[in-house]
C-alpha cells in the first residue's frame, strides 16, 4: 500500500460573503421627457433676459424630460432658471455618426447660448458630450471628450472666457433617447450646456 | 433574483488540500503502462469526454456535486452523466468501484467524494477513476469553512479539469461587473462581483455613480474602476482584503480605463485634456505621472502585456480605431489590426500570445482574437453589441458583455477561444463590463 505524502498548503483567499442585510438601490425614476430640441426659443427674449420669467413658461415639459434625471448629486443646482433659460435657447447640440464638427445648426445653437454667457457674465457651464450605443464604452468616452471640447472652442471663439466652461464626457452613459435605431441613437449623440456653479 | 449588498470585509479562510492515499487495487494497477487518459481542448469538434459525478455521500453532498458537474459540462470538454443513471450504486470513496459495472453506462471517467462536518469545518475528500485504464488518476481532499462549500465543489471541478486535460482549471475564480438596473436614460450602475458560474453575485457599491470598466490587480486583491459622476470621470482602487476604497487623485475630471500594471505597482489609463485622449500611467507608491502617447488622435484601453513590456491600446490615428502595440515607455508605436472594421478594447492573453479584441463592422459588433502580432484573426462572437472581452486566468475561455438585440438588457457571456461553447452566465440581474478574476487560492 503506498502513502502519498501528506501536502498541507495553506491557502489564503478572499471571500466576499453577501453578509450584509440587503439595501434596495435608491429609486431612479425614470424621466421620459420628451424632445430636447425645442427650436421655440428664437421667439424669446434674448439672452438679456436674466432669470426670472423664462421659465415659469410653457417650457417644462420639455425641461423635465431631460434635466431631471438623477444622475449624481447636484445637477443643476447651480440656477434651475438659468437651466431653463438654456433650454429654450437650446441647450443640446447634435453631432453626425463618430463627428465631433459643429453643424450650421449647432453654431446657431451656440451662438445663442454665447449671447446668454456674455449677457450673465457670472454665469458658468458644464459642457457634456454624448454619444450613441455604437461604438464601445472607453472609446465614447473619448470621443464625448471630443464633443464637448468642440463646443467649448466654439463658445470661447465667440468670446467667452475658457474658464466660465468645464467639460466632461458622459459617453455612452447617459442616453435620452431610448430608441436603439438611427432616430435615437441621432439624439444621443449630442454636446448638453448646463449652468454650473 | 435580489442579490445582496456585500460585504467588503472578506473573511480570511484557510484552503488545505491533502492526497489521498492510493487504494491497494489501483496502486497495483498503476504500475502497469496504462494509456494516458487526456482530453483534447485543442480541438473544439473533439467528443466531449463522458464522465459520471456522484452525489457525495455527506453534508451538502448532492449540491457539491452538482456544482462540479455543471462546471465540467460548461466547458464544454465533458459530457456529464445524468445521476439517475446509477442512482443506488455508488461505492464507498474509500473502495475500489466495479470497473465493468461503470463501462455499462458508457463512462470513462468517474468520480466518487464524500463529505464531512466537524462544526463548522468541511472536509471534502473524492477521487477520479479511468474506467476503462482501471485506475485511480486523483484522490484529493480539500477543507474549509462549511460556507465556502461551492469553492471547495469549484477546487474539485479544477482538479479533475486539470487531471483530464493537462491543463490549469478556472473554476475556482471570480468575475467582477457592473450591475445595471433601471430604464436605459437612467441607468443605474453598481459594480458588483459573482463567482465565475455566475453564483454569489453581491454589490460593491451602492448606485450613487455609474461604474464602469472595472479590472482586477494580477493578484486578486484590488480591483481598479472608473466612476462617472455629473462633473467628471475618477478612478478608484479597492482593496479586496479590508474593503478600502481609495481615489487615484491628481488626474483631472477625465480619466479612464485604468487597469493595473502586472506587479500591481502602477495604473495605465487614459486621460483626456482639452478633447484631446492619450494614454499615461500613475506609479501608486511614487505618485509619478508618465505620458506615454502625445498624439491628436484618442488614444484609449490600454493593457500591460504579460511580461509588462509592451502595452496594446485603441488609436483612431490612422481615421478609425484600430489596435495598437507599443513599448512599455511609449516608443516604437506600431499598428496591429488591419482587417475592416473598428478595432477596440484590446486585452492580452495570459500567456501573451494573442491579443482579444471588440470588433464594429458590417452593421455588427464582435469580440475576436488574433496573435499578438495582429495575425490569424478570428471572430468567436458577434451581435447586435458585444464589448469588452477579459480573459479566464486559464487563458482558454473569453468573458464579455452582450446585448442580443437592440434594447435588448446587457448580459454576460463566456465563449472558449476555439470560438465553441458560447453561454450565457446566468447571473439574474443585468451586467456589464466583466472581468475576470485571477485563479482564487
Amino acid at each position: 500500500m503506498t502513502y502519498s505524502k501528506l501536502n498541507y498548503v495553506g491557502l489564503s483567499a478572499f471571500i466576499l460573503l453577501a453578509a450584509c442585510a440587503s439595501k434596495p438601490p435608491t429609486t431612479n425614476t425614470a424621466n421620459t421627457g420628451a424632445g430636447s430640441r425645442s427650436t421655440e426659443a428664437a421667439a424669446l427674449p434674448p439672452a438679456s433676459a436674466t432669470n426670472q420669467g423664462a421659465g415659469q413658461g410653457g417650457n417644462q415639459g420639455a425641461n423635465s424630460g431631460l434635466y431631471g434625471n438623477n444622475y449624481g448629486a447636484g445637477q443643476n443646482a447651480a440656477n434651475p432658471y438659468a437651466g431653463q433659460v438654456l433650454a429654450t435657447l437650446g441647450d443640446r447640440v447634435f453631432f453626425a455618426t463618430d463627428a465631433y464638427n459643429l453643424s450650421e445648426e449647432a453654431r446657431a445653437t451656440l451662438s445663442r447660448q454665447a449671447a446668454w454667457l456674455n449677457g450673465n457674465p457670472n454665469s458658468r457651464l458644464l459642457v457634456a458630450g454624448n454619444c450613441d450605443e455604437r461604438g464601445t464604452r472607453e472609446y465614447n468616452l473619448a470621443l464625448g471628450a471630443r464633443r464637448a471640447n468642440s463646443v467649448k472652442d466654439f463658445l470661447v471663439s465667440l468670446g467667452v472666457n475658457a474658464n466660465r466652461i468645464e467639460t466632461v464626457s458622459y459617453g455612452k452613459e447617459r442616453p435620452i433617447d431610448d430608441r436603439p435605431n438611427e432616430s435615437g441613437w441621432a439624439i444621443n449623440r449630442n454636446s448638453h450646456s448646463m449652468p454650473i456653479n | 433574483m435580489k442579490i445582496k449588498l456585500g460585504s467588503l470585509f472578506s473573511q480570511l479562510t484557510i484552503f488545505m488540500w491533502v492526497a489521498l492515499s492510493l487504494l491497494p487495487f489501483s496502486s497495483a494497477l498503476a504500475q502497469a503502462p496504462a494509456q494516458r487518459m487526456v482530453v483534447d481542448v485543442t480541438e473544439g469538434h473533439r467528443r466531449p469526454m463522458p464522465i459520471a459525478i456522484a452525489d457525495f455521500a455527506g453534508p451538502n453532498g448532492a449540491n457539491i456535486a452538482q456544482v462540479v458537474r455543471e462546471d465540467l459540462e460548461r466547458s464544454g470538454l465533458f459530457t456529464v452523466q445524468n445521476p439517475q443513471s446509477f442512482a443506488g450504486r455508488i461505492p464507498d470513496v474509500n473502495v475500489t468501484p466495479r470497473f465493468t459495472d461503470w463501462r455499462a453506462i458508457s463512462t470513462e471517467a468517474l468520480v466518487i467524494g464524500r463529505g464531512s462536518q466537524t462544526e463548522e469545518r468541511l472536509r471534502v475528500e473524492f477521487r477520479l477513476w479511468d474506467i476503462y485504464g482501471q485506475s485511480q488518476l486523483l484522490g484529493l481532499e480539500f477543507s474549509s469553512s462549511d460556507v465556502n462549500w461551492r469553492r471547495i465543489a469549484h477546487k474539485v471541478a479544477d482538479a479533475i479539469y486539470g487531471r483530464l486535460t493537462g491543463k490549469t482549471g478556472m473554476f475556482d475564480s471570480r468575475v467582477i461587473f457592473v450591475s445595471e438596473t433601471g430604464p436605459r436614460t437612467n441607468r443605474i450602475k453598481r459594480l458588483a462581483v459573482m463567482d465565475q458560474d455566475g453564483a454569489n453575485p453581491s454589490f460593491l457599491t451602492d448606485g450613487d455613480e455609474q461604474i464602469l470598466n472595472p479590472r482586477f490587480s494580477t493578484s486578486g486583491q484590488q480591483v481598479v474602476y472608473t466612476s462617472l459622476g455629473q462633473r467628471g470621470l475618477k478612478l478608484w482602487v479597492l482593496d479586496i482584503p479590508t474593503g478600502r476604497r481609495e481615489a487615484v487623485t491628481g488626474l483631472g475630471n477625465m480619466v479612464f480605463a485604468p487597469r493595473f500594471s502586472r506587479d500591481g505597482q502602477s495604473l495605465i489609463f487614459s486621460s483626456d485634456r482639452d478633447g484631446n485622449t492619450d494614454i499615461m500611467t500613475k506609479n501608486l507608491r511614487t505618485g509619478q505621472v508618465r505620458r506615454l502617447t502625445d498624439n491628436p488622435a484618442i488614444d484609449t484601453s490600454p493593457d500591460f502585456s504579460p511580461d509588462s513590456s509592451r502595452v496594446v491600446f485603441t488609436s483612431d490615428r490612422s481615421g478609425n480605431p484600430q489596435i495598437y502595440k507599443m513599448n512599455a515607455q511609449g516608443t516604437g508605436v506600431a499598428r496591429i489590426s488591419f482587417g475592416s472594421g473598428r478595432y477596440s478594447t484590446p486585452v492580452w492573453s495570459p500567456d501573451g500570445t494573442m491579443v482579444a479584441f471588440t470588433k464594429q463592422a458590417g452593421g455588427q459588433f464582435h469580440i475576436g482574437v488574433m496573435n499578438s502580432d495582429g495575425s490569424n484573426e478570428r471572430i468567436l462572437a458577434s451581435s447586435y453589441l458585444v464589448e469588452g472581452p477579459s480573459f479566464a486566468p486559464n487563458g482558454r475561455v473569453i468573458v464579455f458583455q452582450r446585448e442580443e438585440g437592440p434594447g435588448a438588457s446587457p448580459s454576460i457571456w463566456t465563449v472558449d477561444v476555439s470560438g465553441a461553447n458560447l453561454r450565457k452566465v446566468s447571473i439574474g440581474v443585468s451586467g456589464s463590463d466583466p472581468a475576470w478574476s485571477p485563479m482564487l487560492e
